[in-house]
């Protein structure tokens, strides 16, 4: 008995809504651009944060970083830390880890024939930092740091521009050792980055680690040891193990620590979606009701009828009710394609190079990415679902209430 | 027991500052097999009796019976099951569901109630056949005449052989030979399944055919005939 009110329900429902094609055309029109808002949107934010995560992350920093444990207030020369012991190597080392360098990172003056700027001077073992912190970055011209004891150094190609300097020529760098004593020394640019992020270019110069240590009088110290996990929203277990190893002198920090922001925008992402989604939606919704409720006024005789038949008060409920719901399957299924449809072609990256400067001041890479992901599908359709059926609950209840002779007597 | 019994009915409505008496303090009783015409001016209370019979109005006193059971205090949903099982309608405009076709309206009922596909089909099939529309089963509403219309009304009211079908002004659209075709049709199911009739009309052809005539006026039984 169920199966059959269920089959005449399905089949008056889909009938009643091509009544009025026109109606029903533009309804479902109104609620596939709706989804299809939604998960344009979602994706392009998604890819938005995706993309200051992934630039952020890669700009150095890493997973995780090993410092001395004044260093994050104070990132001195002084607050230098040892270079990793075998058992904190040990774990380096493990399946766990992807990537790992210990670096000198210390401010500094560089100084061309013509222009002075401050920069940050990276010292590096080139082993292992491209897998690490060079990630946004490629060799434009010449080469990367060859090894630990590079005499040369590595320019992005901004900062080439802005110190009015070339490739081979000698520039100065200028900072201060432990003891405050100025240590400088000249360097032969041997090679320049281009990075997506143009800031990176004009703060970061690199070359070798051992050659940073011997100007700055700190043998076997280093300034950070950054590391790379799996994934960079999972870091706990691997931050624990690490952190086993911290002492009065070695002090352990994950990425959202590190830079607070990055981590609110990457833990409110989904809520921020969500508020987004039903925003729309909720727009969208006073149409649907309107709709609905058209759609009951103008058969409330046709609804008394039913009743007079025999069909109960919650089954004419029900029968309104799959109305909606079908139209918002068939909005869902139809927005879902079309966001699909125009999401895909720009899943290489929209080039916002002509905004760069508004965007580098937000973090963000020139390129976006859109992020297209199976939760926002879920999240588009349930949402729409939940509150399209509250939509319509109010239209299909008033059917539901009438009184047989009453309706029957409407004209 | 009566099939039907109504005891001291009382349904008024306010029109204006005047109180219209639809019905005032009527009481009735209907034998099961009982073949009734309810005749009378407009506004004499004939729809309003047979609407209070079928669970359709809301009374403001008395009691309606059928079957020795009380219906008239019963809830909404459990009227609309009393209403699938014992009663057949059929309305003075034809309240069809545009949507269905002619088949699907007659197996409307049937569907509701659960009965299987195919015994659904057969006994569609052999009421349509019987009401002359075999052939146009597949036609909507609006693609059918009047009369073709009312015919499919009357196949979906006593498809299921109810055990009671009111009718009112069944015949109001219809020319006189399909009048004559359905009120035989009437008279065959009462005959055979012992089907409760009440039919309101203005039409003294249709009183014709009735084994007892109720005239009422202002909400009031004034002659009770049976022949």
């Amino acid at each position: 008995m169920m199966n059959q009110n269920l089959q005449i329900i399905l089949r008056i429902a889909w009938r009643n809504l091509w009544r009025n094609r026109r109606r029903t055309t533009i309804m479902l029109v109104a609620i596939s651009l709706g989804v299809w808002a939604m998960i344009f949107m979602s994706a392009f934010m998604r890819g938005m944060v995706d993309g200051m995560l992934v630039d952020g992350l890669n700009s150095l920093p890493g997973h995780i970083q090993i410092h001395h444990p004044n260093y994050v207030d104070d990132p001195n020369i002084e607050n230098s830390l040892p270079e990793p012991n075998e058992q904190l190597r040990t774990v380096l080392d493990g399946e766990a880890v992807t990537a790992w360098s210990a670096r000198v990172r210390v401010p500094a003056m560089i100084t061309s024939e013509r222009e002075s700027r401050g920069v940050m001077l990276l010292g590096i073992d080139p082993e292992y930092e491209p897998q690490l912190g060079f990630g946004n970055s490629v060799i434009q011209r010449g080469r990367f740091v060859a090894d630990p004891g590079e005499q040369g150094i590595v320019l992005g190609a901004k900062l080439l521009e802005t110190l009015e300097t070339d490739l081979g020529k000698r520039v100065v760098i200028m900072s201060q050792d432990p003891d405050n004593n100025v240590a400088d020394r000249g360097f032969k640019i041997v090679g320049v980055f281009k990075s997506s992020v143009i800031a990176d270019e004009e703060m970061f110069v690199f070359t070798g680690k051992e050659t940073v240590q011997t100007m700055l009088n700190i043998p076997a110290l280093v300034s950070e040891i950054a590391v790379n996990g799996q994934d960079a929203r999972d870091v706990e277990t691997l931050l624990q193990q690490i952190r086993a190893h911290d002492s009065p002198l070695q002090t352990t920090l994950p990425w959202y620590e590190l830079n607070p922001y990055l981590g609110l925008m990457a833990n409110v992402m989904d809520g921020f979606v969500l508020v987004f989604m039903i925003i729309i939606f909720l727009a969208l919704s006073f149409g649907l009701v309107n709709t609905l409720m058209m759609a009951v006024f103008e058969r409330v005789r046709e609804i008394g009828l039913m009743q007079a038949l025999g069909m109960k008060p919650t089954t004419i409920l029900y029968q309104v009710m799959c109305e909606t719901l079908i139209l918002l399957a068939l909005g869902l299924v139809i927005g879902n394609l079309v966001a699909v449809v125009t999401i895909l072609p720009l899943m290489d990256g929209i080039d916002l190079s002509s905004v760069a400067q508004g965007l580098q001041m937000a973090g963000m890479s020139t390129v976006l990415t859109p992020s297209l992901t199976t939760l926002d599908f879920v999240l588009a359709s349930s949402v729409v679902i939940v509150l399209g059926l509250l939509a319509g609950f109010m239209p299909a209840w008033k059917a539901s209430r009438y009184r047989p002779v009453e309706a029957l007597a409407k004209t | 027991m009566s099939a039907i019994e109504c005891l001291d009915l009382c349904k008024y409505f306010q029109q204006g500052d005047s109180v219209i008496k639809a019905l005032d303090h009527l009481s009735v009783a209907f034998e099961q097999g009982a073949f009734v015409c309810l005749s009378g001016p407009s506004g004499s209370g004939k729809t309003t009796l047979l609407n209070a019979i079928g669970g359709l109005d809301e009374l403001d006193s008395g009691e309606v019976r059928l079957d020795g059971q009380r219906i008239d205090n019963l809830s909404k949903s459990e009227l609309a099951d009393i209403r699938l099982h014992k009663i057949g309608f059929v309305f003075q405009a034809y309240n069809l569901i545009p949507v269905l076709t002619a088949r699907e309206n007659v197996e409307f009922v049937m569907q509701v109630q659960g009965i299987p596909a195919q015994e659904r089909h057969e006994k569609a099939n052999a009421i349509l056949q019987e009401v002359g529309l075999l052939g146009m089963e597949h036609r909507l509403p609006a693609q059918l005449s009047g009369g073709q219309q009312q015919r499919v009304a009357v196949a979906r009211a006593i498809v299921s052989k109810p055990k009671l079908v009111l009718a009112d002004e069944p015949t109001a659209n219809l020319d006189t030979r399909s009048m004559e075709k359905l009120m035989e049709q009437f008279v065959a199911l009462n005959q055979n399944h012992k089907v409760t009739f009440l039919i309101a009309t203005h039409d003294t052809r249709v009183m014709a055919y009735a084994k007892r005539q109720i005239k009422m006026v202002d909400g009031q039984i004034v002659a009770d005939e049976t022949r």
